[in-house]
């Protein structure tokens, strides 16, 4: 198996604060005062996390959470 | 019945496509119904009432209009049967960019996830407050006497105003979100009496602040300037406005689903961990609350042409119900797992409360659940729903054990 390093981002010009995310993955966001989210850290998301990165990409309502570098089908 | 003026003088609708009118009795009984009819023939219908007014169905439509900021202005966010002769701005709902961020700014700390958990022990012992009252009754009324008054208790202490006054905050608001459609009068004079109410407050603070949202907007500074006056008052009308009939909508449309649902109630007493997921889509299928914009300039969207002056009806909750954009889009399904509706907006301006009704809602949920596992529509009453901007039911009873 390839070893796959995923990463989240959230494009804060799209991020509205919905929190959906955060709800749905608090290991991988953070939210500033205003209750708008960025990634924890650089945003490589830990393995055991991948599903919880893609459940908060799906849900977040303006399309704002990005994911690069998942497994090549 | 204090609506029936409103409704019982219209025309009736014939041609939903060229004709439509959400205050017609059939879109008070079922407007789901309405707008699958239209997405599939006519997905931007139009209306010659209320000055001229469309109605888009479509999710991609709904959020199309929501980002286009430009071409449609918030400035006007009800449609109403005349132009309001006065402006009356209640920021952030009523400002467009660029003015709207900075106004919005000044809201958004203290409704943060972490800001709202505080909350939370306080919701908890106002629904028990309101279940110790008519649980030895074997019924009630959950519309009137529970959901009502969980988001006017919380919001009055966020606010710092009398819990007491909420049945006042309850008739502005039906004054001039339902009776102030068609009636200027009513809607003017409700509009005065808030203002009043909340100049009193503000000058109860001169020299005296507290930690609640009144003192908030009277201390805030935008590029060192305080907010004019009167955007700070029409700020404080709209948190007040904008937090209780939708979050009673939203609990009481929850509450009626689990009462008829019962294989749904039960399942979230067994596996309570489908909480955030129910409630989700309970947001989803029976989102309470449509706002509108004014078409500033002649445009098109997805192809279809609008036109400069007129009106848009923005329905989220019709948006919600798009197969092209949400699977099953017509089932209620507690255990959704992907769900990216639209229930407190699109765009710049998502719902500053979405945390806080969230948590009330679940609160509210959770503590019914626990307190009366079983219960269903009493079959001998009439339920009854709200008509025009917000929608969700204003009489729900329900018979359970007595306890
Ligand atoms: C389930 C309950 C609620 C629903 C479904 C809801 C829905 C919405 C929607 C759809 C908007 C966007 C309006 C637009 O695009 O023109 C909005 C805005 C707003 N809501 Fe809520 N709301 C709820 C509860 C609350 C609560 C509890 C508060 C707290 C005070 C609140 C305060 C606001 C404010 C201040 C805005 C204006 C935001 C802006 O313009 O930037 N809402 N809400
Ligand atoms: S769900 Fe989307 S809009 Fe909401 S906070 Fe997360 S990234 Fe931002």
């Amino acid at each position: 198996m390839p070893e796959s390093t995923r990463k989240i981002h959230v494009n804060p010009d799209k991020c509205q604060g919905h929190n959906r995310c955060k709800a749905l993955a608090p290991e991988l966001f953070e939210l500033d005062e205003f209750g708008n989210a960025r990634e924890v850290g650089d945003g490589t998301v830990p393995r055991g996390l991948e599903k919880k990165a893609a459940l908060a990409r799906a849900n977040c309502p303006e399309f704002a959470v990005e994911l690069a570098g998942e497994d090549r089908r | 019945m204090t609506d029936a003026h409103s409704t019982s003088s219209r025309p009736p609708v014939r041609d939903w496509a060229n004709d439509w009118d959400h205050l017609d009795p059939r879109w008070q009984a079922d407007p789901y119904a309405i707008w699958d009819e239209l997405r599939a023939s006519c997905p931007v219908a139009h209306t010659d009432r209320f000055l001229g007014a469309y109605l888009p169905t479509r999710y991609a439509d709904v959020k199309a209009i929501a980002y286009d900021t430009a071409h449609f202005s918030s400035r006007r966010v009800i449609v109403r049967e005349h132009r309001p002769e006065q402006a009356s701005p209640a920021p952030p709902i009523t400002s467009d960019p660029p003015r709207h961020k900075a106004l919005k700014q000044v809201l958004l700390p203290p409704f943060t996830p972490d800001e709202i958990a505080r909350i939370e022990p306080k919701a908890r012992r106002i629904c028990n407050q309101l279940i110790d009252d008519f649980i030895a009754d074997g019924g009630c009324d959950a519309a009137q006497r529970y959901s009502r008054h969980i988001p006017v208790r919380v919001i009055a202490a966020m606010l710092g105003v009398p819990e007491e006054d909420g049945d006042l905050y309850i008739r502005w608001i039906h004054e001039i979100l339902e009776l102030g459609i068609t009636d200027d009068d009513l809607l003017w004079k409700a509009v005065g009496e808030m203002t009043a109410y909340f100049s009193a407050e503000i000058d109860k603070r001169r020299g005296a602040p507290r930690y609640d949202l009144i003192t908030r907007v009277m201390e805030a500074r935008i590029d060192g300037e305080p907010i004019r006056d009167d955007l700070a008052l029409g700020m404080l009308r709209l948190l007040l406005i904008a937090g209780i009939d939708t979050t009673w909508s939203a609990i009481g449309a929850s509450l009626w689903h689990l009462a008829r649902t019962p294989s749904d109630a039960q399942r979230l007493i067994t596996e309570p961990e489908l909480m955030p997921t129910a409630i989700e889509e309970f947001l989803r299928a029976y989102a309470p609350v449509t706002m509108a914009r004014e078409v500033m300039e002649d445009t098109e969207v997805n192809g279809c042409p609008f036109k400069a002056g007129q009106m848009v009806l923005l329905s989220f909750p019709a948006a919600n119900r798009d197969p092209a954009m949400f699977a099953r889009a017509d089932e209620v399904l507690i255990d959704r797992k992907i769900n990216p509706h639209a229930a407190f907006g699109l765009g710049i301006h998502r719902c500053v409360g979405s945390n806080l009704a969230r948590m009330e809602m679940t609160v509210a949920i959770e503590e019914w659940l626990r307190r009366i596992p079983e219960f269903r529509p009493d079959p001998g009453l009439p339920i009854t729903w709200s008509e025009g901007t917000v929608r969700g039911p204003r009489s729900l009873p329900l018979i359970f054990a007595a306890a």
